[in-house]
């Protein structure tokens, strides 16, 4: 916004869409988008560290305001977890579920904030040219969580079925047997296991990438005059209310879809 | 839309919340949660059984009540009966004493009649005797008629 070119469009969508980068090696793998890096990590500090003050002063007796809260949530994402995986889910599957909600939904909520103010801000309080606030609107980080996920699912596979039993499962499911299918099953499983990752990712990411492309176009809308400005702002306050459905919904959806994968890896066929 | 080394950076991030979650923050929760369940389970069960025994008491309490009300009317009957047995006693001491008191008196009256009697016949021998003694005054000597007039008085008697 404070650029020294002339502002048009493309400068202001381009602006709000480069990263805050650092090389640390040689090649174009080696760039981190510090932006995305930090903004996620304070949000997960935050929100986690939040529920970790009240969850360590927790009583079994009268619980306080915020405890109750804390416990609301976490009773909504066990429930949850509790009828789909069938296993002891207080070891590993429950907290992950727990972890991926809140964080991806603190990430997610970043898009409600009002973008230009944010930029603004960041732009004269902490000399930050270019800074995205929204680490879910990297590849990165969506890409970066579903293969976690993708890589524990192989693990949990691995674990819980033995190399012999994931081997069989991948060569004898779905369609049978016969040694005929052997490689007909392979190549489906092989389709589900790329899709699985490529799917979990991209669906967050697509969901809050398209609306914080609204919100760009909404604001440069705004920039057209006055009608332009009333529209703008009507449309926008709309589209953060609904939003607030989006940012919630994809935080379960991708949570649940967690739960799901890692509940199928427990499961044999 | 490139992939490069933040999506390493972001994975080990999120390997680090998710061991801070699994480690410091479900547990505790787990627990306190867990520990309110079994106390309210405690508090539901415990209510349970004192409505249990609430009822336990109150049906002792009217069996109590129902052997109590059966006893005093046993007592109350009882108690008429000894009073209608008693008011009979009554009657029949009352009754005795009359008889005897009646039969004393009777007694009494015997007496009386019998020395009334006997006074009237000894005042009537003596008054025969002496219009005796008038009327043969000379012919009769006491002490040789001693005798006629013993006999006579035993006559009288």
């Amino acid at each position: 916004m404070a650029s020294d070119t002339e502002l048009t469009p493309t400068s202001y969508i381009d602006h709000h869409l480069t990263y805050l980068t650092a090389q640390v090696g040689e090649g174009s793998f080696w760039v981190l988008h510090v932006d995305t890096l930090v903004t996620s990590v304070i949000l997960g500090v935050i929100s986690l560290g939040f529920i970790w003050l009240i969850v360590r002063k927790a009583t079994s007796g009268v619980p306080s305001k915020s405890q109750a809260f804390v416990e609301l949530a976490v009773e909504f994402i066990d429930n949850e977890v509790k009828n789909t995986f069938h296993g002891n889910r207080h070891v590993f599957v429950a907290p992950t579920a727990l972890t991926i909600f809140v964080w991806v939904l603190m990430m997610n909520a970043m898009d409600i904030l009002p973008i230009d103010i944010m930029a603004w801000i960041l732009e004269h309080a902490f000399g930050l040219h270019n800074w995205k606030i929204v680490p879910t609107t990297d590849v990165n980080t969506t890409f970066a969580l579903a293969l976690s996920i993708w890589f524990l699912m192989l693990f949990f596979n691995v674990k819980v079925k033995g190399w012999g039993g994931w081997m069989h499962e991948l060569f004898c499911t779905p369609f049978g047997k016969s040694p005929l299918l052997w490689i007909l099953n392979l190549l489906f499983n092989f389709i589900e296991y790329v899709s699985k990752p490529l799917s979990h990712s991209l669906r967050l990411f697509g969901n809050i990438y398209a609306g914080e492309i609204i919100f760009l176009l909404l604001g440069m809308w705004a920039a057209t005059g006055v009608s332009g400005t009333i529209f703008g702002s009507i449309l926008g306050a709309g589209w953060a209310i609904f939003h607030i459905l989006i940012v919630t919904l994809q935080a379960f959806i991708f949570m649940m879809l967690t739960v799901v994968y890692i509940s199928m890896a427990h499961e044999s066929h | 839309m490139n992939i490069n080394f933040t999506l390493i950076s972001q994975a080990i991030a999120f390997s680090v919340f998710i061991w801070f979650t699994v480690k410091y923050v479900w547990p505790p929760l787990l627990r306190a949660i867990e520990e309110r369940q079994k106390t309210i389970a405690d508090g539901l069960a415990a209510g349970e059984r004192g409505r249990h025994e609430l009822e336990l008491a109150s049906q002792r309490s009217s069996d109590v009540l129902k052997e109590a009300k059966q006893r005093a009317s046993e007592i109350i009957l009882q108690a008429e009966k000894r009073a209608t047995e008693v008011v009979e006693e009554a009657k029949r001491t009352a009754k005795e004493e009359g008889d005897r008191i009646i039969a004393g008196a009777k007694a009494d009256i015997e007496h009386e009649m019998f020395s009334a009697k006997e006074a009237l016949r000894q005042h009537v021998a003596q008054l025969a005797v002496a219009g005796a003694a008038k009327i043969l005054r000379r012919e009769v000597d006491a002490k040789a008629h001693a005798d006629m007039l013993a006999s006579i008085e035993e006559d009288l008697r």
